[in-house]
């Protein structure tokens, strides 16, 4: 299964075979070597649940390097405006330049003569098209992303896009093995639109609390500290250097070996 | 004639089950591993054109591998409407395969509807988009929009129309068709149950003279019902369909949307 | 024991070196877990079995007998679980037989995993071993490489993950066999909905001291909907090209004929919605 995010956008290993490592002895320094072929530095899941007047989103700060733990102070939560943010999971490279193109595009936005500024919705497309064009060319920006916040109207907005340019939203939304661990937890919140209406704001930030906890557990790339963010009308909360509470590890002093070992 | 077959799209048409799929241990000159570019999200979707509607339906249900993405996805898509909600709009597309693909074609075709009306003052006939999404889909030949396209409407004589297109626009007008993950499983019901197929006429004659039943237009709600027959029935026998079924109905007053729920297992 | 019968090993090579498929096992892409609590175990499973996207059954039995106090669940390939299981419960049984003692949870799996092991994987069965011993209550996860361990709660299958979240979340030091049985439940029923892999209803076993109770179908969450127009064909829409008819005088000189008093004695083998 692709649970790391070298594995996005492969293919199935059931269907055709296993990874091929052979290339990386030498084609570094011979034949042509073009495009992101596979990321360096990457962040593990992203998170987020919509609410009845919002959306709260989190990811934690852990940058890994392979297996080692690269940087443990790495903002993966990025505001747009006054009520968008996004989330990005993946090579941590093209998540800075993913947030130096919107910035851009920030300011580019503000100096025009409308008025108007984009929304989460807006800043949603805008990125799909930007992802979908870069795998068209075979040069992926190798991230998962969700963007959460407001729509035109007001209204709570959470969708997520990916490296292939692959888009969907949904009440809850988790990427990389948050989409196996925490989604299914996160799900419960709210099955459908229709019951986002009662969701409050603390039942959502509990929730994506708590997947994170299970998410520290059970993802060996992911780290105990978090940034997480909360999206109303009143505008973004973002806190980025929190800390998991109230871990249990109660089941450990029991566990004795591995199978006949006693004492 | 032959159709592509979606397998050739991918990395790979070779199965992993030969020897020859084995990784090479040093393989001499350049290796190189490539980017996959498509993706398979699943789902089902089938149109039925009538006498004067066209049904195309699809469940909502996004995958990827043994993951739900999300339960809610729709697949089928009105065409040239006025605004998002696609009110306006008289043509109905459902796709499925790889849904970047698909959203892609969506958001080509129905620009492409909407300047012929701005260019030409009226509204784009079913037979005139149809032949434009073959030549779309067409125009990727060498790397093509990894989907499967259905199209309807209702003609110039008022009557339900139906397309069925291959990956690279090849393309025909049909009564039935079921597309996707499950299109094996529903198409022969589809045989069965519009065409008549395999069905005669009790006590007509002896052996190979018994008179084969003859199809004739169905009524809408019974269209309705073999629809939600079908999916609920694929739903049970298939793991990428469930969750929803949306079903869009083009009459001469426009389109209208039927939503049903479906197994979530 | 015989063993495996190798001697088609060449001919299959040839043939796969030119592209013929193999065969296609239909596989449990499962959801299994385990769960121990004061007094006893609960294991527990979902109840599909596919063959590549297709369900090959939809309520198919994951919880195998190994012995009266001890249960495997098994996901992996089908066959695979059922023979292993089968032959370790055998093998098992006689082991009783001989040391006239109640096979221990560590002794079934200490089994499992050499014979698993053996096999260097090729055996695509991943079991929890769950029971009750006179050494107190046994939960294990064994894979198909022989590699095994032992938690309070275990997940395993495409599904695990699913249920692994549900146990880290609710998980709790003490537990009553109805909070086992509820939690194990829970953690199924996020990967039926979860994971494509898995479907259907759960069923859970509970282990005690005293007793074994196999829950079949514990909750049936999945029921077929019921279809909206009746596909009953009449009589005679089927073509019939030839027919020919043999008397009960001419059959009775190859077989035995009983004549049925009703209706009642007319052997269905799974009834469906058509028959009425």
């Amino acid at each position: 299964m692709n649970h790391f995010p070298h594995g996005w956008g492969r293919p199935r290993d059931d269907i055709y075979g296993p990874y091929d490592h052979t290339y990386l002895s030498h084609s570094q320094s011979s034949g042509p070597n073009q495009h992101t072929q596979q990321p360096a530095v990457t962040g593990t899941s992203v998170l987020a649940a919509k609410f009845k007047d919002g959306v709260v989103i989190a990811a934690d700060n852990l940058a890994s390097y392979g297996s080692l733990a690269r940087f443990t102070d790495v903002k993966r939560l990025h505001k747009f405006g006054e009520h968008a943010i996004l989330g990005i999971g993946g090579d941590v490279s093209d998540m800075q330049y993913i947030s130096r193109i919107l910035n851009e595009l920030d300011i580019d936005e503000n100096y025009g003569s409308t008025g108007n500024t984009l929304n989460a919705k807006n800043l949603h497309t805008y990125l799909s098209k930007v992802m979908y064009a870069r795998r068209t060319k075979i040069n992926p920006l190798w991230n998962a992303i969700l963007v959460a916040g407001l729509d035109g109207v007001g209204r709570p907005f959470l969708s997520s896009v990916d490296l292939l340019g692959t888009t969907f939203s949904s009440p809850t939304l988790a990427t990389g093995y948050g989409s196996y661990l925490a989604q299914p937890l996160l799900r419960k919140l709210a099955e459908t639109e229709d019951e986002v209406a009662n969701v409050t704001r603390e039942k959502a930030e509990k929730a994506v609390r708590e997947a994170l906890k299970v998410l520290f557990y059970r993802d060996a790339r992911s780290l105990d500290r978090f940034s997480i963010a909360v999206v109303t009308k009143q505008g973004i909360e973002l806190m980025e250097d929190e800390q998991l509470e109230g871990q249990s590890w109660a089941f450990a002093d029991r566990i004795k070996g591995y199978g006949t070992q006693v004492n | 004639m032959a159709f592509i077959h979606p397998s050739s799209l991918l990395p790979s048409s070779n199965p992993s089950y030969s020897f020859r799929e084995g990784i090479k241990s040093s393989a001499p000159g350049i290796q190189e591993h490539r980017f996959s570019p498509y993706a398979d999200n699943g789902g089902s979707t089938l149109g039925i054109a009538g006498k004067d509607f066209t049904i195309i339906a699809g469940d909502t249900r996004q995958s990827s591998g043994y993951s739900i993405n999300t339960r809610y996805a729709p697949k089928v898509f009105r065409i040239g409407g006025d605004d998002d909600s696609g009110t306006g709009a008289k043509i109905i597309l459902a796709v499925t395969g790889f849904a970047a693909d698909g959203n892609a074609l969506k958001e080509r075709l129905d620009s492409m509807v909407k300047m012929y009306k701005y260019q030409h003052g009226k509204d784009i006939s079913v037979k005139a988009c149809a032949q434009r999404l073959a030549t779309i889909l067409y125009s990727k030949r060498f790397f093509p929009y990894y989907t499967q396209a259905i199209l309807g409407g209702i003609d110039e004589e008022g009557v339900g129309a139906l397309y069925s297109y291959d990956y690279v626009g090849s393309y025909e007008r049909e009564q039935c068709r079921a597309v996707g993950a499950a299109a094996s499983l529903i198409m022969p019901f589809l045989d069965n149950q519009v065409n008549l197929k395999n069905q005669y006429v009790p006590g007509s004659g002896v052996g190979h003279d018994l008179k084969a039943k003859a199809a004739e237009p169905l009524e809408q709600s019974h269209v309705e019902q073999l629809v939600r027959d079908a999916f609920s029935g694929a739903v049970e026998r298939h793991i990428e369909v469930g969750d929803g079924l949306q079903m869009l109905i083009a009459t001469k007053d426009g389109i209208r949307e039927i939503y049903t729920p479906l197994k979530r297992d | 024991m015989v063993g495996f019968d190798f001697s088609n090993y060449n001919r299959n090579a040839a043939l796969h070196a030119q592209g013929v498929p193999l065969p296609k096992a239909t596989s449990t892409g499962t959801t299994i877990v385990g769960c121990i609590f004061d007094g006893g175990v609960v294991i527990a499973a979902d109840t599909r079995a596919t063959s590549g996207p297709i369900v090959a059954d939809k309520n198919c039995e994951k919880l195998h007998y190994i012995a009266p106090q001890i249960w495997c669940a098994g996901a992996g390939t089908a066959a695979d679980t059922e023979f292993t299981t089968a032959l370790i419960s055998s093998n098992l049984q006689l082991h009783a037989l001989s040391t006239g003692r109640t096979p221990r949870v560590v002794t079934c799996m200490t089994m499992l995993k050499q014979h698993l092991f053996r096999y260097q994987g090729h055996i695509g069965a991943y079991l929890v071993v769950a029971g009750v011993d006179p050494t107190g209550v046994g939960l294990f996860t064994v894979h198909a490489h022989g590699s095994t361990d032992k938690l309070p709660y275990v997940t395993m299958g495409s599904g695990s993950m699913a249920a692994m979240a549900v146990f880290e979340a609710n998980w709790k030091g003490t537990l009553t066999r109805d909070d086992a049985v509820k939690l194990c439940s829970e953690a199924i029923l996020a990967g039926i909905f979860n994971d494509l892999g898995s479907g259907s209803n759960v069923d859970v076993c509970v282990i005690t001291e005293n007793k074994t109770t196999l829950l079949r179908n514990h909750i049936k969450p999945n029921e077929r909907a019921q279809k909206e127009r009746n596909y009953r064909f009449p009589r005679g829409t089927t073509a019939v090209l030839n027919e020919k008819i043999v008397t009960r005088e001419e059959l009775s000189k190859y077989v035995t004929v009983h004549e049925l008093s009703s209706d009642d004695d007319v052997v269905v083998v799974e009834k469906m919605d058509v028959d009425g």
